[in-house]
């Protein structure tokens, strides 16, 4: 209870720094509204973004399809807004993934030094040097067969790569709290190792952790964007439909919306994010702010 | 994956965690002589095996006599690397489902069996890790593509190779200059409209993926106006969009360390020491503030050639880039394994090369650095 009592304060107090500043609140609004129309949009508008309509190809945006219609007469609308989901979760979970795997490594690398934290940061020295392009694109054929298009490898894939950075900030964190009096105490009064890391650790760099693991959901939209451009990410999400958009590029006919669209809604929600993340770093992490 | 890779990959990557504990005597006779055994196999697919000797030989011993402490620790750790990195590899193109030899007309067993004789493609991915070493160390060669008939995989990535440099250098050149310029004027002007812009411009370049740029700069530069080819290789020309696009995300990364940097050196007292003397601004902001900006930039510098190695699979596919990355796509898709390990290792190997230039950039730029990262490892 102890190093939890005073944190409080210190949330309450990184709550309002959040509130002051205009570019964060604008970003988490933004983020807000185009997370809420991707999940329920489809669902209250009745929106199909599989439903052909032959008959309506490649139209320009209309009061009949407001963002236009593709190569098959497929409302973009519905596509961009559905496709949307399909980003969102995958940079949400995916994170989670490699927050778990991050902190877990960071923090046993920092708590019990020596031999251990130099194996481990070897380990994430060698991974942070790889073109990790590498490893996801072969963990995704690992699933070609079993699960083309869908959520599970490119979460398992990009998971596997994003935990590096997290696993780095982690250790440096605990590193620090490891020499601090309410820890030693903690310890010389008998607590286990878990009690001390999950008790009297954790809440103290919980901060830390909420802004690096806001500012890692843009990287693995643009990580996923890539690997659906590459034609192996999930089936339909804003980087099949940016990649869409730009094998239609050509300079005879002029198909924007295509393009435009998907590529908006991508940019504005990971501009907001880093806004967001940016927020959230200088109120919770004051020192990392020049 | 079966119990003896397994336990091969848990060996390699033993031995990896083991070269920590090396004795520091150890490190300098054995990094040269991985420094000559690694030019030695790379300088074999070139040149005749008697002058690759030669040079490895040379090599090793600039090694043994030049290079500091912190290169040394790099090799001994990345030379295995790159073996347990092959393995890894293999292991993970046998797991996928399908092989090279699955096509729409089944050959029978008899046909497979010859086939992949011939190709040196074993059914087992620890026998075909030990196939393919022994040809890259005894003879030389990445191998024979199982998919392009009758060509090595060195005859496809020799030309495609200088093309993926060019284009990667340019590119990282460029996000340097740029970011180093942006982030240098934000940090000196703080909280001014300059530094602003240039901070709002880093955000744009760090929430848009690099083909959204792309597809951006082709619209605008090549089917408004004209002036750049759309697609393709061949001049300068075709050299400008591809290297922009992937230049911007890391200029946006290198902009903003290089302004947090210059803030944090503008504040040291030797700054206030050198404007009370009355050094003229210039001076003072050329001589020690550039230091300051570009140190976090040269540690970032090894994470960036490997982002933009990432980049350059996906803008080489949108402008048609004739390099390295569509044969690694390519050959991963059609399951062909010997490019994609061929890929991997041409890749690491620039990778290996490229951190070791960043070592000894870091040790000419900052001894005193250096010496605390050895002491510290």
């Amino acid at each position: 209870m102890t190093a939890q009592r005073p944190s409080q304060g210190a949330w309450a107090e990184a709550g309002r720094r959040l509130f002051r500043n205009r570019m964060a609140l604008l970003g988490a609004g933004l983020l807000l509204a185009i997370a809420l129309a991707c999940v329920l949009g489809p669902v209250v508008l009745e929106l199909d973004p599989h439903f052909t309509r032959p008959e309506l190809r490649n139209r320009p945006p209309s009061g009949d399809a407001w963002f236009g219609t593709d190569a098959l007469g497929r409302d973009l609308f519905a596509r961009v807004l559905v496709g949307g989901r399909a980003s969102l979760l995958v940079g949400v979970v995916a994170t989670l993934v490699s927050v778990v795997v991050g902190v877990a490594v960071g923090m046993v690398a920092g708590f019990y030094g020596g031999k251990t934290d130099e194996i481990l940061m070897r380990l994430v020295d060698f991974l942070y040097g790889l073109p990790y392009m590498f490893l996801v694109i072969l963990v995704m054929l690992l699933f070609s067969e079993t699960a083309r298009g869908e959520m599970l490898p490119v979460f398992v894939a990009l998971g596997l790569v994003q935990w590096l950075t997290m696993a780095r900030i982690v250790r440096g964190q605990v590193l620090a709290l490891r020499g601090r009096e309410f820890v030693l105490a903690a310890e010389l009064l008998g607590a286990s190792d878990a009690r001390v890391l999950f008790r009297h650790v954790l809440p103290n760099i919980a901060g830390v952790v909420i802004v690096y693991a806001t500012l890692m959901v843009p990287s693995v939209i643009i990580l996923e964007s890539f690997l659906s451009f590459l034609g192996l990410g999930v089936a339909l999400s804003w980087g099949q439909l940016v990649s869409e958009g730009i094998a239609v590029v050509n300079p005879v006919h002029s198909y924007w919306w295509l393009l435009f669209w998907p590529s908006l809604f991508l940019g504005l929600t990971l501009l907001s994010l880093n806004f967001l993340g940016d927020g959230l770093r200088d109120a919770l992490d004051p020192k990392a702010r020049e | 994956m079966g119990l003896s890779e397994a336990f091969g990959l848990i060996l390699g990557l033993v031995v990896l965690a083991g070269t920590t504990f090396l004795p520091k005597a150890a490190i300098r006779p054995l990094a040269s002589v991985l420094v000559g055994g690694l030019a030695f196999v790379a300088l074999r697919v070139a040149v005749a095996p008697l002058s690759a000797a030669l040079a490895a030989l040379a090599l090793a011993a600039l090694a043994y006599r030049s290079l500091p402490m912190v290169a040394l620790r790099r090799v001994v750790f990345l030379a295995p690397a790159l073996v347990v990195l092959i393995y890894a590899t293999a292991l993970l193109m046998y797991a996928a489902p399908g092989n090279p030899f699955a096509n729409e007309r089944a050959a029978t067993p008899e046909v497979e069996a010859v086939l992949r004789a011939q190709y040196g493609v074993p059914e087992n991915a620890t026998e075909f890790f030990f196939v393919y070493m022994r040809r890259l160390i005894a003879e030389g060669t990445l191998g024979p593509s199982i998919k392009v008939q009758g060509r090595m995989v060195e005859d496809l990535l020799g030309p495609a190779f200088p093309v993926s440099l060019s284009l990667g250098l340019f590119a990282l050149i460029l996000a340097v200059c740029f970011g180093l310029v942006l982030g240098i004027v934000a940090g000196l002007k703080k909280n001014s409209l300059a530094d602003h812009g240039s901070m709002a411009l880093a955000l744009l370049g760090i929430s848009l993926p690099n083909f959204v740029i792309g597809a951006g700069l082709i619209i605008v530069f090549a089917l408004w106006l004209g002036v750049l080819p759309v697609a393709g290789w061949g001049g300068y020309a075709h050299l400008v969009m591809p290297a922009v696009a992937l230049a911007l995300p890391n200029a946006a990364i290198i902009a903003r360390l290089a302004r947090s940097g210059t803030v944090e050196v503008m504040q040291q007292d030797y700054i206030r020491a050198a404007r009370a003397k009355g050094l003229p601004e210039s001076w003072v902001v050329g001589k020690h503030a550039l230091r300051g900006a570009v140190i976090p930039v040269v540690s970032f510098l090894g994470p960036a050639a490997a982002a933009t190695m990432t980049g350059s699979f996906v803008v080489e596919v949108l402008f048609g880039v004739p390099g390295m990355g569509q044969w690694f796509v390519k050959g991963a898709v059609n399951r062909d394994y010997s490019v994609v390990l061929g890929t991997a290792i041409v890749y690491f190997g620039l990778i290996i090369a490229f951190n070791l230039l960043v070592d000894l950039a870091y040790a000419w730029l900052d001894p005193r650095l250096a010496d605390a990262r050895e002491a510290k490892a």
